[in-house]
This record gives C-alpha cells, structure tokens and sequence, in this order.
C-alpha cells in the first residue's frame, strides 16, 4: 500500500510572530521556517505503518517556494521514500492546494493519504476535507489513533464530546490530532541517506490548477492586549458582572 | 519562545566563517548548506526538547552510589543522552572511512553549542567519549577499535579519560597507577592495572552498559619499580566489562566506584574516585587486576593522550561559551519582561519601565553579550582552523592553520572559561534576588560554568603553555600569523568604514603585547612567574580582533539582506562595548607582566597563612 504525506513548511511553533507594518501579512523575512507540527505527526504514523508491514511505501509532498524541498528532507530524514515538490511561489489556499494534491493522488494512486488536521500558520483545517470532497473518498479527521486491516480504516477522532470510533473504506483520508502519536527525531545517517532519495520537481500548471487567489486578507493584526482587571467589592457584584457583562451565567 | 538565538549561531557558521566554502573541498563535497542546516535544526530541537528538561532535575538530584556499587544517573539526562547517541551525534566530526558522518568541525561545534547551553551536564558523557573514540580511531589496533571505539560510535557505549590520581592533579609525571604485563590474548598485549583515578567523570553511570576507560598508568621496569616522570607513562584501554572473546562469557572487569564527588555544579555528571585491581569484589580470570589492553606502544600514554587534548580544550570553551550564552539570553529575555523602577529625567511616570530601559542593565547585557558571543565566535573560529587542517589542498595552508590553532588554544580554553562564569555571575545580577534563587536558572548555570577555568588543564596550566611552548618555544613565529590575520581584518574594516577608534586601538594593543613579549623574553623567571596576566591580556586582544572582524561581517551580511539589520547593530553595539570598556583592561594586564614584577617570586611562602 502506498501512503501520501504532504507536508506543509510554515513559520517555527516556537517564533514570535511579528505582523508587518502595513498589515499585509506575518512577516517572514529572517524567520525560522519548519515542517507544519501536524504534518510531523502524519509522517510519523505513515513510517509506523511501514514498519509495521501494512505500508510499502510513503511519498512526502509539499507544495510552495524552492525551499519546501527542505521540509521533504525533513520528511524523508524521518523515514519517507521518496518526495514530490510542487514549486509556486504563489501563496496557495487550502482548495488549490487539495486540487493540486487530487492531482497527484490521480498519477500516483495511494490508497491512504495521511494529512495534518490543520497548519499552524493559519489554522484553515480544510485541506483533507476539501481533498475527500473532491476525490470522492472517505474521510478520518482528527485522528487519535490509526488501524489498517483488510481494505477497512478504523479511526479514533478526537470530537468535541470525546472519542469517536469510525470504520471508513479504503482508499480514505486521515488527518492527524496531536495524540496519535510523538513523531520521532531524524539521525545524522538518515539525513545524509535522504540526500539521495528521489525528489521530483512539479509545477500547478502540470495538474491543471490554477492557484491564483479565491480569497482577498483585508488586514493583518495582532489580537489585542489582555486588559486590566477589576476588583469586585462583593460576591452579588461578582455574580451580576458575570451574569449581565460576561454572560456566563 | 525559542529557548536559543538560533539567528546568532548561523549568522557565525555561515555568515562569518563561510562553512558552505567547505563544500568545495573533497573531504566534505557530500555535504551542503541544506544538509548543515538539517543538523542544526537537529541539534536545537533535541537540546530544547531533551536537554533543556534534565537541567534543573539532574541538578537537583544528584547522581547516587548504591549499597550494591552501582550508580545511577537522573532518567531524565539518561534520557537526553539517549536521543543524542541515536540521532547518530557522537558521529558527527569522525571520517567516512571510520563510519562518521565526516561533517566539518565547525559546524559539528555549533551543532554543540545547543546540547551544551540546553545541558552541559548531560552533554559531558558524549563529548568524553569522542575524545576516548578519537585516541583508539588514531592509534588504537584494528582489534581494540573494534571492541571500544565501534560501540562508542554505535552508541552503545560511553567513554571515560583517567588520568588525575589523588595525588597527582595536573602533574601527571607522579601518577603511581601500575601496569603488569599479564599476556598476549585475542584483543593484544594484556596488563593489569592497580591504583586510584581520580576525577572521573561519567566513570560509572546506567545510562549504557558498557564504558571504556583510556587510563595512563606506569609499567615497572625489570626491577620493580615504576619510572619516574612523564616519560614512562603508557596509555591503556580498559573496559568496564571484559569482552567474550577473553574471558568466556561477558566478565566484570576489576573496577569499581570508591566514591563520587559532590560538586558545585555539573553534577549531572557523575564523577568518581575509581578503584582498578582491588580485587575484592570482581577477580576477572580468577585474578585481581584489572585487565587493560596497551594503545600503542609502551611510554606512549601522554603523547597519545594529547592527540585529543586540542579537542577537549577547544570542548571546554564551547561548553563555557554556551553557558555564559544561555545565561545572557535569560536575562536578555527577562530584563524585557520585568518591569522595575523608572529612569532618570522621568522619576514621576505612572508605571514602572522594564529592567532593559535602565543603562546600567543593557551595559551587563552588552558585557555578556560580549564575552558570550566573542567566546562562540572564538572557538568556532579554532574549528574552522581544524577543518583547514583537515581539507586545506594548500600544505602551507594547512601547516599555518595549525600554527594559528596551537597559539589559540590556550586562550580558546581560557577566555571563554574565565568569562563564562563571569557573564554568567551577571546574568544573576540582572535578575536581582530573584537570580540568587534556585527558581531561575542563572544561579546553576554559574556553578555548572565554575568548573570551566579547572579541568583540561587550569588556567594557571594554560598560561604556561602559552608562554611557554606557543610563544618563546615557538620563537614568535605564531604571533607573526596573527599579527597578519590581525592586520586583514583592520584592512577590511578600513575599507567597510565607519571603525576608525577600533582599528586604531586593536593596532595599538597588538603592538603593546609584542613589546611586552619581546621584553620578557630573556627573562623566564618573571615571564612564567606573570604568565596569567599574559594571557589575560593575549585573550582579550584576540578577542577584540574576532569581535571587529564580526562587526564587519554583519554589516556587510545587512546590507546584502542575509541577516537582519538588527542583528547587525547587536554586533556593532557588543563591539563598541568590547572596545570601550574591556580592551583598556590589555595595558593593567601588561604593566606588571612587562616590568618582570616580582611581587608573587619574592613574596615568600611563609608569609602565607598555614594555620
């Protein structure tokens, strides 16, 4: 069985972000860039499966600038076979980018495509939705946990009221949450080794896609700052307050 | 927040010493700034994520000796080490052709300087066992590097260096510990070895099961008696436990743990007192001794021993250097979190201003921004010098990088340890009480750091070294390298414009250490005698030469857009402060030097209290 993994470069969890001065946009000159946390966890899950016998193969995907190819690296140091980098330097929104991968699901024919639930520049958790939409599979969101037995996926989803367990189809999709597993690190070998792993160069135009922009940012801030609190003089003022202007009571 | 300034570590890797130049090279072609880069992304993120969490606890509970002899480590700095010996670390800077990685030094060093300034405590055992893995690669038999070196870089095993003794610290001419020829088995020339080590660290730990001591110890001569001085000392291979191949099945060797030290700080290394040949708990081959294989030939053991010496003291600054560089960005991050008092002209503001807007704050700031990063690029620069060493085609190339390297380490080992703890005891001070509790990290990070200016050879070792076999030895020839290396970069900040005051002052405290220099050379009682002021005043000159020539640098990578303009003027204000407020100190250092005080030669030794 082969498994897709895309995997998406965005700014470092631990940065700071900074908004640019004229709003239009996070600035990302001089910042550290690394694979999407999310897309950590579905490489891992991916090599797992290999290892356990049921994958035969894992193609990492990323679609983005040149340096995207650093994060199939990445990919392919923890254990992927071989990567596909779809070079724009368009930003790509999350329904160009599940056409683009539609298109390369049709030429390489996975039967599993295991991606983050969501990317954690801007949050969208639409890309393996909008994929299964348009490819016409089944779908395993949020998944805790993962099992592959005879043309079935059992899948664990992490839901609002608690866990769900559902029997999906195969071919499907399954995006990861963060307890499906702790992906590991790559080795100092592995790295080397993923030098030589195959990583072929595509463009949108090659799938028929056009990546111009659907959507239009307006403006760019920084939430506001957490203000001072007050000091209540009794609990009945207390109880009002949270009655009347918090509305939680 | 990102625990490290990983911007600053590659503005001095790539921006500053250009490591992707080394790709040119044969020896490194397989590599490129994107594999570089993959190991530094490495590196930081295990630092942060497994070294970082075993620094308090491995502090706070100290490794213990049990009633059955064993110890035990923190599981959480087994734990760091563990990740680092399988993400394949420990196989960074050894060649293809020995199963390393063959990554330059350079970049192997920075890789370091995370897992140091995350834990220098958990980093120890790995860094020990690359230099017992580099002595065996380099003259150990085919068969020894098989048994001990391979598991080392295998990750299997962790190495140890014994050379102190009770009674012999640094003066390794009156070690007592003895080798009797035992016989020539499957592994070599066999002896058993009984004595005491002394300051041993990692010389027992669970974090693997297998530990390979390199322990210096005398073989008597046909009348029973060891030889005197330096000369008659042998190195040998001695494991913890006794390979199949020798003994049968896998044997305890005859080394145990007398005891272990309780220190300062770094006490997530243990370091032990170790006992070889008692004989009373483990009798390997039905006989006391402890078994230990000869590493090339016999009266060999210091000169084999140095071949990894370089290394350790280069280790040392950098573990010093991410210290004092951890310790300046907690209070950097701290003085801008932190909101105390207001600032002169604006006593009446409603609300008190963050530490940083106090001068007095951002002058200790710029200091350990000053020693921390001057010590980085410092012993980054000596690793640049190695990976010449190693991959310069140009002989005469190769042979002044050398040159320069031999002149710098003793300074490599000193400025970065003694202004380590230095920054460090600022970094306190920028907290207030608050760094004087065990709830902040500062107050560790000085006494981990403390150790810095002792082990490796002292600075008091360092500067005789310097005086002695780097400078009137070496008959000034390895000034003259610096002095041209020196005058490059005041051709190149010339022409950058813009550092007038410094070229000026740098050229002017060269000079003044020359003269000195030349006016002692007649004069070995005083020169030695005054050798640490010396080598203050060398280091802090080196210093202001490395911290121009990174000024320079980050201008020219700002305005080519490579690095951010911020850090650039970080560079320029941590260079004016080294000028202003540090290099003045060269001509104090120099006065008593260049006069031939006598003041410590004449003053007796009576005068000293002896109770």
């Amino acid at each position: 069985m082969k498994v897709l993994v895309p995997v998406k470069r965005v700014v470092d969890y631990n940065v700071k972000i900074r908004v640019k001065a004229d709003g239009s946009g996070v600035e990302l000159a001089n910042v550290k860039m690394s694979m999407n946390p999310f897309d950590e966890i579905a490489v891992e899950e991916a090599i797992r499966l290999k290892e356990a016998g049921v994958a035969t193969e894992i193609v990492a995907v990323s679609i983005g600038e040149q340096k995207c190819q650093e994060t199939i690296r990445t990919a392919l140091a923890m254990g992927a076979d071989r990567g596909i980098l779809v070079k724009t330097d368009d930003a790509v929104e999350p329904l160009a980018v599940a056409k683009i991968l539609k298109g390369i699901v049709d030429e390489e024919k996975p039967e599993l495509v295991i991606l983050g639930k969501q990317a954690i520049d801007d949050d969208a958790n639409q890309t393996g939705q909008m994929l299964a939409a348009l490819l016409g599979w089944s779908q395993g969101t949020f998944a805790s946990e993962v099992k592959i037995d005879g043309g079935k996926a059992t899948v664990t989803r992490e839901v609002d009221g608690g866990l769900q367990t559902i029997e999906i189809t195969m071919p499907a999709i399954v995006t990861t949450d963060l307890r499906l597993n702790e992906p590991r690190y790559a080795s100092l070998p592995n790295i080397m080794k993923a030098k030589k792993k195959p990583l072929d160069e595509k463009a949108p135009s090659d799938y028929g896609v056009d990546t111009a922009p659907r959507l239009k940012v307006l403006k760019t801030a920084e939430p506001e700052g957490r203000k001072a609190g007050v000091k209540v003089g009794s609990v009945a003022e207390l109880v009002d307050k949270l009655k009347n202007e918090a509305g939680v009571l | 927040m990102p625990a490290f300034d990983r911007a600053a570590i590659d503005f001095l890797v790539h921006d500053w010493l250009d490591a992707s130049a080394l790709t040119a090279r044969p020896r490194y072609g397989d590599h490129s700034r994107e594999t570089f880069d993959a190991f530094l992304d490495l590196a930081e993120k295990i630092a942060e994520n497994e070294f970082l969490p075993s620094f308090k606890p491995g502090d706070r509970d100290e490794p213990e000796l049990k009633q059955d002899g064993t110890v035990s480590v923190h599981p959480l700095i087994r734990k760091a080490v563990q990740a680092y010996l399988d993400a394949g670390f420990q196989l960074a800077s050894f060649p293809a052709e020995q199963g390393g990685m063959q990554l330059p030094h350079l970049v192997a060093s920075a890789a370091k300087v995370f897992i140091q300034a995350g834990n220098v405590a958990a980093g120890g055992y790995p860094m020990l066992s690359t230099g017992n893995t580099r002595v065996l690669m380099t003259r150990g038999s085919d068969t020894l590097i098989d048994h001990f070196a391979r598991p080392q870089l295998e990750g299997r095993s962790l190495g140890t260096m014994c050379l102190s003794e009770p009674q012999a610290g640094s003066s390794l001419g009156d070690i007592t510990t003895r080798a009797d020829f035992d016989c020539d088995d499957a592994l070599g020339h066999r002896y058993r070895l009984t004595g005491r080590k002394m300051w041993i660290s990692g010389g027992d730990h669970d974090i693997t099961d297998d530990i390979c001591h390199l322990v210096l110890a005398k073989i008597p001569g046909p009348d029973g008696k060891l030889p005197a001085g330096t000369k008659g000392i042998s190195i040998f291979a001695v494991p913890k436990r006794i390979p199949a191949e020798v003994a049968g099945e896998i044997t305890r060797n005859d080394v145990v743990v007398a005891g272990l030290n309780h220190k300062m700080g770094y006490r997530g290394t243990t370091n032990c007192l170790l006992n070889f040949g008692e004989g009373a708990q483990y009798r390997p081959m039905g006989r006391a001794g402890a078994a230990g294989w000869l590493i090339g030939e016999a009266g060999e053991g210091l000169a084999i021993m140095f071949l990894m010496m370089n290394e350790a003291r280069i280790g040392v600054g950098l573990g010093a250097a991410a210290q004092a560089w951890r310790g300046y960005l907690l209070s950097s991050q701290y003085a801008h979190e932190r909101r105390q008092g207001r600032i002169p002209g604006d006593r009446h503001a409603p609300d008190q201003v963050p530490l940083v807007a106090h001068a007095d704050i951002r002058r200790m700031l710029l200091a350990q921004k000053a020693y921390a990063e001057g010590a980085l690029a410092l012993c980054l620069y000596s690793a640049r010098l190695v990976d010449d060493i190693h991959s310069n085609e140009d002989e005469s190339a190769r042979a002044e990088s050398e040159s320069l390297l031999a002149l710098l380490t003793p300074i490599n080992k000193t400025f970065p340890s003694e202004y380590g703890p230095l920054a460090n005891s600022l970094a306190i001070q920028c907290h207030g009480g608050y760094g004087y509790t065990r709830d902040f990290d500062v107050e560790q990070l000085y006494r981990d750091n403390r150790l810095n200016p002792i082990h490796e050879g002292t600075t008091g070792i360092q500067a005789m070294d310097l005086i002695g076999r780097k400078i009137l030895a070496d008959k000034g020839e390895g000034l003259q390298l610096l002095a041209r290396r020196v005058a490059a970069t005041m051709d190149a900040a010339a022409k950058a414009g813009g550092f007038d005051r410094q070229v000026a002052a740098l050229g002017q405290a060269m000079a003044t250490v020359s003269e000195a220099i030349a006016q002692q050379a007649g004069s070995p009682d005083t020169a030695f005698a005054n050798a640490t002021p010396l080598l203050f005043a060398f280091g802090h000159t080196v210093v202001a030469w490395q911290w121009l020539d990174q000024a320079v640098a980050a201008k020219r990578a700002a305005e080519a857009g490579s690095v951010s303009e911020s850090l650039a003027r970080g560079k320029q204000a941590a260079m004016t402060y080294f000028f202003d407020f540090e290099l003045p100190q060269v001509a104090g250092w120099l006065a008593p030097f260049a006069s031939g005080s006598r003041a410590a030669l004449d003053a007796g030794e009576d005068i000293f209290w002896a109770g």
